[in-house]
């Protein structure tokens, strides 16, 4: 290591994802070659940054863990990394892919794959924090430069950010966007959803699908009969539940009881 | 030389691909005795997500399938949903459309030449690397990167997974005054695309002509994008529900991406296969500018993709342009739609070449079953093949370090998106 070096020494990894939480590094523009100079990437493999086995101060994990290979590249990863922090729901919270813990992904690879004895996968897909200690979490799916450049400039400075887990609604509030669900019958998913997107679809007219993951203290049921109230039926409230966090307890509970009532 | 001499090289990640994959290379007495492109991202089963949701449902799923190429996922699957439906959009909502997957196409096509491409053929390991000598280059593809994020934003909120459009158009219209603000900027970066073009034609590109089938949409009048039939170099000419029973997608047990033939062999898609196919559909003024350089289309020269990528920059961009000059805001964004069961096919393209979506919809508009065709598990046993007759090409007897970098940099020319076809490259090359 080179000692007079004194920037951040950072890696980005990928595990089963998109790769859209990424993008919010290579999406930067201009200042991508700013952020290049103040930190010093050692390891991003679809930046070109190759080493990946030497010690840093941030790892960021994108994806989540569905084969045993992953299972112990993380363990290694969180071995040699000073703080880890997740980025996006995939990492964060198991993301879409997750969806399959509630069925038997064994008979989903036997549908898609005519040889699925050389697939290698592990029954479940979950989050990191399941497998390693995880000192911080960027929700979204995806997150966005806002919240990795906060992260960035707070654990330069030695801290952390304020962790945002205030509900989408507060953010209409201050944004004084006209609620979709009182004014158009929208089923929005804001009342669950933690803030950090900058509540973009209800700025667009639409209702909130729940991108950003599950707030605090959140009251499914409640906002399950409101959705029946406005005309969901018990499937169509269940879907909305379990989408990209469907390995969140909460909604994962309140989902599988309204399928049940379909 | 000495026969007998054994080298493996060994590396664990291949840099510079969206997502993760390896690559097994045997060379025998200077011949190449096994090659196989391995993708082992871990399979995500989006087909099975899918089924028994709604279209708009659909639509903001699929996204997920890839972050770099959403806006392709969500236009495919938006097409084929409103063919079976027989869903009339009007003329706003297929030109907003259009520009919408103009901003993809821009992106994503300076991200890949800056970001991924470049660097190999100017001897760098990474774009922050390049920058120290082409800073104004690299700055200069940055700007039209981001352009292009913020036309998709524009329609979509964001750039990756937007949350704009839906079954019957897009939830939103931008005011007069955003449009006016990127239609300026689109116009100041007409000069940059004409850089850019300029660049790639100058860059030193190996000559690497290949016999290989092109396929691609192609539509009456326009550049294809959203719309066209499927039709080959060969002589296909299908319409997107007769994929099935000419394309054959099958499982290798090297990959957990699904293969796709034509008739059995290897095919190329992506913008090589798009301008070899579709060359009389480009521009008078893009054909002026070209003959500038010594670069004919239909070319058979593989690293030819990235100048066909910045004349699609320079196409999107004046199409854009064209298509957001009488912009008038409207409340009208989207048709309604009622649904009807039976079988939806839809092909557009996406970046990286032809994406084909089929979903069986019952008479509530769900979703009973999904198939889903991306570019690069189209290209796969392709890349094989060009992998295999570029380093015979090269030659075999050269040094590990090159033959290594020619098999990667073959790899990076195809823009293969490993997440949409399951992820992560490992070279490994063993001589006998």
């Amino acid at each position: 290591m080179n000692n007079s070096d004194q920037r951040l020494r950072v890696a980005v990894h990928k595990f089963s994802s998109c790769d859209g939480c990424q993008l919010a590094f290579l999406n930067l523009g201009e200042d991508l070659l700013t952020l290049s100079q103040r930190l010093n990437i050692v390891f991003f493999a679809e930046a070109g940054m190759m080493d990946e086995q030497s010690d840093v101060d941030i790892a960021f994990i994108e994806g989540s863990i569905s084969t045993a290979k992953d299972a112990q590249r993380i363990r290694n990863i969180r071995e040699h990394s000073r703080t880890l922090v997740t980025i996006g729901a995939c990492a964060t919270a198991g993301g879409l892919q997750a969806l399959r813990n509630l069925a038997n992904a064994r008979d989903w690879v036997q549908a898609i794959y005519t040889h699925p004895e050389h697939i290698d996968t592990l029954d479940t897909v979950s989050p990191i924090a399941e497998h390693v200690k995880v000192d911080f979490e960027l929700w979204g799916c995806p997150i966005n430069k806002r919240q990795l450049m906060t992260l960035i400039n707070n654990v330069a400075l030695g801290a952390f950010p304020f962790a945002e887990t205030d509900k989408l609604c507060m953010q209409c509030k201050r944004q004084q966007l006209p609620c979709v669900m009182v004014t158009k019958g929208e089923p929005c998913m804001g009342p669950l959803t933690r803030t950090g997107c900058g509540a973009l679809c209800p700025a667009f007219g639409r209702d909130c699908y729940g991108c950003y993951g599950p707030a605090e203290n959140i009251n499914t049921e409640s906002l399950a009969q409101r959705f029946s109230g406005i005309g969901l039926l018990p499937e169509q409230i269940s879907q909305r539940f379990l989408s990209i966090y469907s390995h969140d307890k909460n909604l994962a509970d309140s989902g599988l009881q309204w399928k049940k009532k379909s | 030389m000495n026969d007998s001499r054994s080298i493996s090289i060994h590396v664990p990640v291949l840099a510079r691909v969206e997502g993760e994959g390896a690559l097994d290379l045997i060379i025998e007495n200077d011949l190449i005795k096994e090659l196989k492109l391995r993708i082992f991202e871990p399979p995500r089963l989006f087909e099975k997500f899918l089924e028994e949701r709604e279209p708009d449902q659909v639509i903001d799923m699929v996204a997920r399938i890839c972050g770099i190429c959403p806006v392709a996922y969500q236009m495919t699957a938006v097409h084929a949903i409103e063919s079976l439906f027989k869903v009339e959009v009007t003329p706003w909502i297929r030109n907003m459309r259009r520009v919408f997957y103009c901003g993809e196409w821009l992106q994503s096509h300076a991200l890949h030449i800056h970001l991924l491409a470049a660097p190999d053929f100017l001897g760098f390991n990474s774009v922050t690397e390049m920058a120290a000598d082409y800073a104004s280059e690299v700055r200069r593809g940055l700007r039209l990167q981001t352009l292009g994020n913020d036309l998709i934003a524009l329609f979509g909120a964001r750039s990756v997974h937007p949350v704009g459009a839906c079954t019957g158009g897009f939830y939103h219209a931008p005011s007069n005054e955003q449009v006016k603000a990127i239609v300026t900027r689109l116009q100041q970066a007409r000069s940059d695309a004409n850089d850019l073009l300029h660049w790639t034609a100058a860059m030193p590109l190996p000559d690497d002509s290949q016999d290989f089938v092109s396929v691609a949409l192609q539509h009456d009048i326009e550049y294809p994008m959203n719309e066209g039939r499927i039709i080959s170099s060969n002589g296909l000419n299908i319409g997107a529900d007769e994929f099935n029973a000419h394309f054959r997608e099958m499982q290798i047990p090297h990959s957990t991406a699904l293969y796709s033939l034509l008739h059995d062999q290897p095919y190329l898609v992506g913008p090589l296969a798009r301008i070899n196919l579709n060359t009389d559909r480009l521009p008078e003024d893009l054909h002026k500018l070209l003959d500038q350089y010594d670069i004919h289309f239909p070319s058979q020269n593989m690293f030819h993709s990235m100048i066909a990528r910045a004349i699609e920059i320079r196409l999107v961009i004046d199409e854009a342009i064209r298509l957001l000059s009488d912009y008038q805001y409207t409340e009208q964004t989207a048709v309604n739609w009622t649904p009807t069961a039976g079988t939806a096919y839809a092909a557009t393209e996406a970046p990286r070449g032809l994406l084909w979506h089929r979903y069986e919809m019952n008479a509530s508009g769900l979703v009973e079953q999904a198939q889903i065709v991306p570019p690069t598990s189209q290209n796969q046993a392709r890349i094989e093949e060009d992998i295999k007759l570029s380093l015979q090409n090269l030659g075999l007897n050269q040094s590990e370090d090159a033959i290594r970098l020619r098999a990667e940099t073959v790899i990076r020319n195809y823009d293969p998106c490993i997440s949409c076809a399951t992820h992560f490259l490992k070279l490994s090359v063993t001589r006998n």
